[in-house]
C-alpha cells in the first residue's frame, strides 16, 4: 500500500476470557476512508479504541506514519501520540461546563500550549468547518444531538490529527439529525482526511467509503470496495449481515 | 430555679467577641482545609501509587483519632519537634488538618462520580491525567460537592468549640470565662447553644443559596 498512515499487525485484545480481537491486521492509506461494519460484539469499537489506546491492546503492533504507537515513555509522549488520532464518540462526550467554542479550544490550549486567544481563533475556524459558527457560545445542553456531534468533530479536528476515528457517530442521534453529521463527515472525507468509521449507515458507506471492512468474532471476515462488498459479499456472515440490514 | 436575666443581657455583647474569634478560626480553617483537602483529594485520584497511599494513610489517621487528641498533638506535641504555634494558630492548624481529610474524601467521591466518557474524551484529545482532573472533572463536580462540604463546614464550626481546651478565646471559652466568675452555667450554656445554632443556620442557608446558583450541567 502506498503511504500507509496506520499499519496494524496482529492486533489482539481480550477482556478476561472473552477474546474481542483476534490477530487483526490492516493498513489505512493517506486520505483513505475505511468503513468498518459488523454486528455488535464483533470487535469493531474495541478495534477503534485500541488505535488511540483508549483500550490497551493485548498483543500486536500499531504504527502511525511508520512509528510504533507504544504505551511506554512519559505520559506526555503518550498523550501527544494519542492526540494524533481524532476520536469521535457515539455519545459525543462534550464537556458540559464549556461553551461549544471552549470545548474545541481546550485541546489546542492545554495540549498544544497555544495562547487562549489563538486557541479560540482556531476553534472558531473548526466550528465553521462543521457549520456551527452560529452556536459557538452555547453550552452543549442547549444544542441538539446532531449539533453536539458536529462540535465533537470540530473538537477532534482542532488537534490537527493525522487520522479521524468515528465510533458509531450517528447511533445515538434522532433519525432526523443523522444526515447533518454524515454530511460533515462526507465533506471531511472529500477534503482528503484519512478516516476510519465504525457505522451502521450503509448509504454513507456506499457513497463515501474507499473500502469496507466486515468484522465478525473479532476478525476481519471480508473487505473490499463498497460496490463489490455490498453487491456480492463472499462470506456467509457478511451475506447474512447485509441481508438483515437491507430487510430492515 | 430563677433565671438571671441580668447576666444574660450583660453576656450577649461579651460573647460577641467570642463569636468573632469562632468565625475567624472557622473561616481560616475552612479555607485552608478546603485548599489542602482539594489538593489531597486530587492526589488520591492521581496515577501515582505512593501519592495515593500517603493520602489514604492521612485520611485514615484523621478519621481514626479524636479531634481533641489532634488538637493536643498540634499544640503540645509539635513544639517538641520545633514547630510552635500560639493558641489561635494551633487551633486553626488542627482544624484545617482535620477538615482537609474529610474534604479530600468529598473531592474524591465527587470527581470519581463524573461519567467516564468525560475523561475518555479529554484523554482522546491528548490531555494528561492531571489536566483532566483540574479542567474537566473537578469543575463538573462542584455542585454535588456543596452539600457534603456544607456538612463538613458545620462540623468544623461546632468542633471549634473544642479549642477552648487550649485557651483559644472563642465562643465556648468566652462563655466559660463568664461562668467561672458568675457561676451561671444554665444561662450561659443555653445562650452558647443558641449562638451556635444561629451560626449554623446562617451557614446552611448560605450553602443552599450557593447550591441553587451553581449550574447543573
Amino acid at each position: 500500500m502506498v503511504n500507509p498512515v496506520i499499519q496494524v499487525q496482529d492486533l489482539s485484545k481480550s477482556f478476561g476470557d472473552n477474546s474481542v480481537l483476534r490477530r487483526v491486521s490492516m493498513d489505512v492509506a493517506t486520505g483513505e476512508t475505511v468503513v468498518i461494519i459488523g454486528a455488535s460484539g464483533s470487535g469493531k469499537t474495541t478495534f477503534l479504541r485500541c488505535l488511540n489506546r483508549l483500550e490497551e491492546p493485548g498483543a500486536g503492533t500499531i504504527r502511525l506514519d511508520g512509528n510504533p504507537v507504544v504505551n511506554s515513555g512519559s505520559e506526555k509522549q503518550i498523550a501527544d501520540q494519542r492526540s494524533q488520532f481524532g476520536f469521535v464518540f457515539q455519545r459525543f462526550n462534550l464537556f458540559p461546563h464549556f461553551s461549544a467554542l471552549d470545548n474545541v479550544a481546550i485541546g489546542p490550549e492545554k495540549v498544544r500550549g497555544m495562547s487562549k486567544s489563538d486557541a479560540r481563533a482556531l476553534a472558531a475556524a473548526e466550528l465553521k468547518r462543521v457549520h456551527m459558527s452560529d452556536h459557538a457560545m452555547k453550552r452543549p445542553v442547549q444544542l441538539s444531538g446532531g449539533q453536539q456531534q458536529r462540535v465533537a468533530i470540530a473538537r477532534a479536528l482542532a488537534m490537527k490529527p493525522r487520522v479521524m476515528l468515528f465510533d458509531e457517530p450517528t447511533s445515538a442521534l434522532d433519525p432526523e439529525l443523522v444526515q447533518e453529521v454524515l454530511d460533515v463527515m462526507k465533506e471531511l472525507a472529500n477534503g482528503g482526511m484519512t478516516m476510519v468509521v465504525v457505522t451502521h449507515e450503509m448509504n454513507f458507506a456506499r457513497e463515501v467509503a474507499d473500502r469496507v471492512i466486515y468484522m465478525e468474532n473479532g476478525r476481519i471476515a471480508e473487505e473490499g470496495p463498497p460496490e463489490i462488498l455490498f453487491r456480492e459479499p463472499k462470506s456467509p456472515g457478511a451475506q447474512r449481515f447485509l441481508r438483515h440490514l437491507t430487510h430492515e | 430555679m430563677t433565671i438571671d436575666w441580668g447576666i444574660i443581657f450583660k453576656s450577649i455583647p461579651l460573647l460577641g467577641h467570642g463569636v468573632v474569634v469562632t468565625l475567624q478560626v472557622s473561616a481560616l480553617a475552612s479555607v485552608l482545609g478546603l485548599m489542602l483537602g482539594v489538593v489531597l483529594g486530587l492526589c488520591s485520584l492521581s496515577h501515582s501509587r505512593p501519592l495515593r497511599w500517603i493520602v489514604a494513610g492521612y485520611v485514615d489517621f484523621i478519621r481514626g483519632t479524636p479531634l481533641l487528641i489532634q488538637i493536643f498533638l498540634v499544640f503540645f506535641a509539635l513544639p517538641a519537634l520545633g514547630v510552635r504555634f500560639d493558641e489561635f494558630w494551633a487551633g486553626v492548624v488542627a482544624l484545617s488538618l482535620n477538615s482537609a481529610a474529610f474534604v479530600a474524601e468529598v473531592v474524591r467521591g465527587g470527581v470519581g462520580s463524573i461519567e467516564r466518557g468525560q475523561s475518555e474524551a479529554a484523554t482522546a484529545i491528548g490531555m494528561r491525567h492531571r489536566q483532566i482532573l483540574i479542567y474537566i472533572l473537578l469543575p463538573q463536580a462542584y455542585r454535588q460537592m456543596v452539600p457534603p462540604l456544607t456538612n463538613e463546614l458545620i462540623s468544623l464550626v461546632k468542633n471549634s468549640s473544642l479549642l477552648s481546651v487550649i485557651s483559644v478565646y472563642e465562643l465556648t471559652r468566652a462563655g466559660q470565662a463568664i461562668i467561672s466568675v458568675h457561676f451561671v452555667p444554665f444561662e450561659i450554656y443555653t445562650l452558647l447553644a443558641l449562638y451556635y445554632y444561629v451560626l449554623i443556620k446562617v451557614l446552611s442557608w448560605l450553602s443552599s443559596r450557593l447550591e441553587r446558583r451553581l449550574p447543573t450541567w
